[in-house]
């Protein structure tokens, strides 16, 4: 038989018998990922907040600087974060690096910059009409600050989906701090990247049903975007009725 | 408090819960780690797989691999990421024990490169030595400018082995590099061998690797044998003296594990269900007993340090490991 086609039948064969390395693989990738998206968004909310709402001297500077970042490639990130957490490195007495959590905080520190860009324009293009209405109406500083982010809800939905979808599909950071350590830091990107170089008709198939549950992952999140956009959810979603 | 003031808070705590969650879970919950920094032969050829499984179910640790070229894997464990190296360059080696990065050295296995080319053999090489192979390549590559050759390029075992092979050829591999006709991949041995595949080049393999991979590749293993392509592995552990936060003591367990009979069967029998042949022999008797094969002179003859596989000095005080 072929041997793509032998790889390929493998591969469905693994993702629908629930093989269980797969979908420990799966779960550790969606939730290293997960968290990761959740801690960029935590510290990401109150600057793209800072850099929506307030003028300041060097803002254009401090955007610009997160926009050149958001191209940062995975690998040199992964270098420089490997430099940090290794045993010789500043962070080094921690422990953190091959452990799941230097990856997490790796994806967080990658996806921040996409995330921070994405929720400011959102910010940004809130009617500052808005913001008057909510201040006339007696609503505190916080309130009003409050309001303009559910306004903006759409754009920091789709900052932190595009965060999260960075962070599942990339392999630099995963690989340099994470090693990479199967049943403990390897995820998607990683074992596939190890299965195709390990090769041989088992190797194949592992990687084709890894890169397949990706593809599943990263096009089945954005379809469900272009869904609800179309049903118009998300353009209601958070608005507050009037 | 301001709504951004109140998300940055939680913002830090998060982080913190991130990292401290991490250590507690390393230090208190999971179980012990032992982190072995191994090459890419050892590791694509999936037999630290099978050494993986079979020491965890006797052993109450989780055994973590990495896997890098045998310069990477040193450079790992000077910087305290790793706490055994598994490797395969005795120069390299030599110098990690005598910067007092190692000790209680143990050579584990041994098996041959091979220089693997395309079926058709354009340069040659069948039934040359390793040196004249190289030589006909070299003279082949630089009368067709196609790439003929595929290196490692990294610092692994497999490629120092390649830098010596061309200097006894006569050439300085630095400066053959930049020709049209050599290729340099910076990867791995499985990557390299497929890339080799796909040029239509030859290339140099660890026998293991080659084994695992053949079913995959078109390339024939044309030159084999001989104390030039001899490969030799072995076993460190990272020197708790030099090195801080190392685990020493489940390292030499681990060490003891691997030169013990149930080990070396382990390392001996890999392979024989599915290649037929075992991809790695185990060195450890043999050497013990002195025996009188060829191949066991020419390990002491490559590998050994001042006639023995660990200096005195480096041994630790575990004189048990060389009875």
């Amino acid at each position: 038989m072929d041997p793509i086609l032998d790889g390929i039948t493998k591969a469905f064969q693994l993702i629908f018998s629930g093989d269980p390395i797969v979908y420990g693989i799966v779960l550790r990738s969606v939730f290293f990922s997960g968290v990761a998206t959740i801690l960029a968004a935590l510290w990401g909310t109150p600057i793209a907040m800072l850099l929506g709402l307030r003028e300041f001297r060097g803002k254009s500077l401090v955007k610009g600087f997160f926009s050149t970042l958001i191209g940062m490639p995975t690998v040199a990130l992964g270098l420089i974060l490997l430099l940090i957490f290794s045993r010789a490195g500043p962070l080094g007495p921690l422990g953190l690096l091959y452990t799941p959590g230097a990856i997490i905080l790796g994806e967080a520190i990658l996806v921040t910059p996409l995330i921070i860009s994405i929720m400011t324009q959102a910010i940004e293009a809130v009617d500052p009409e808005m913001m008057n209405l909510a201040r006339t109406l007696g609503a505190s500083e916080s309130q009003t600050s409050i309001a303009v982010l559910k306004e903006a809800a759409n754009g920091v939905i789709l900052g932190n989906i595009a965060g999260f979808n960075r962070a599942i599909a990339e392999l630099g950071v995963a690989l340099l701090v994470g090693g990479g350590i199967l049943g403990t830091t390897d995820v998607l990107t990683t074992d596939i990247s190890l299965y195709t170089q390990r090769g041989g008709p088992e190797g194949l198939a592992m990687a084709i049903a890894l890169a397949v549950i990706l593809l599943l992952i990263v096009f089945g999140i954005n379809l469900g975007i272009v869904l609800a956009r179309k049903a118009r959810i998300l353009f209601t979603f958070g608005r507050s009725p009037q | 408090m301001k709504a951004w003031q109140t998300i940055l808070i939680v913002a830090v705590l998060a982080t913190s819960v991130v990292i401290a969650g991490t250590l507690v879970y390393f230090d208190f919950f999971a179980q012990r780690r032992l982190r072995i920094s191994t090459t890419t032969s050892l590791y694509d050829t999936g037999l630290l797989d099978e050494v993986k499984k079979q020491y965890e179910t006797t052993h109450n640790i989780d055994v973590n691999i990495i896997s890098a070229g045998t310069g990477i894997a040193l450079q790992q464990a000077q910087a305290g990421d790793a706490d055994i190296v598994l490797v395969h360059s005795p120069s390299q080696e030599q110098t990690f024990l005598t910067n007092g990065y190692g000790v209680c050295r143990k050579i584990i296995a041994y098996n041959y490169f091979t220089i693997v080319g395309p079926a058709s053999d354009p340069a040659g090489i069948t039934g040359k030595n390793a040196t004249e192979a190289l030589k006909s390549i070299l003279a082949y590559g630089r009368n067709n400018t196609s790439t003929m050759w595929v290196s490692r390029g990294d610092n692994s075992g497999t490629f120092t082995k390649e830098q010596s092979l061309w200097t006894s050829a006569g050439y300085n591999q630095t400066t053959i590099s930049t020709e049209s006709w050599y290729a340099t991949t910076g990867s791995g041995m499985a990557y390299t061998l497929n890339v080799a595949n796909q040029k239509e080049a030859y290339t140099i393999s660890d026998l293991g690797t080659y084994l695992a991979q053949q079913n995959a590749l078109s390339l024939k293993s044309i030159v084999n044998g001989g104390k030039s392509l001899l490969n030799v592995y072995s076993v460190m552990a990272v020197n708790p003296a030099k090195v801080s936060n190392v685990s020493f003591n489940d390292a030499i367990d681990f060490i003891k594990w691997l030169v013990s009979d149930t080990g070396q069967q382990v390392i001996s029998n890999y392979g024989v269900a599915n290649y037929s042949q075992s991809l790695f022999s185990g060195a450890v008797q043999p050497l013990k007993d002195n025996s009188p094969q060829l191949d066991i002179s020419w390990i002491q003859s490559y590998a050994f340090f001042n006639s023995t596989e660990c200096p005195t000095q480096y041994r630790d005080d575990h004189p048990e490991l060389y009875p």
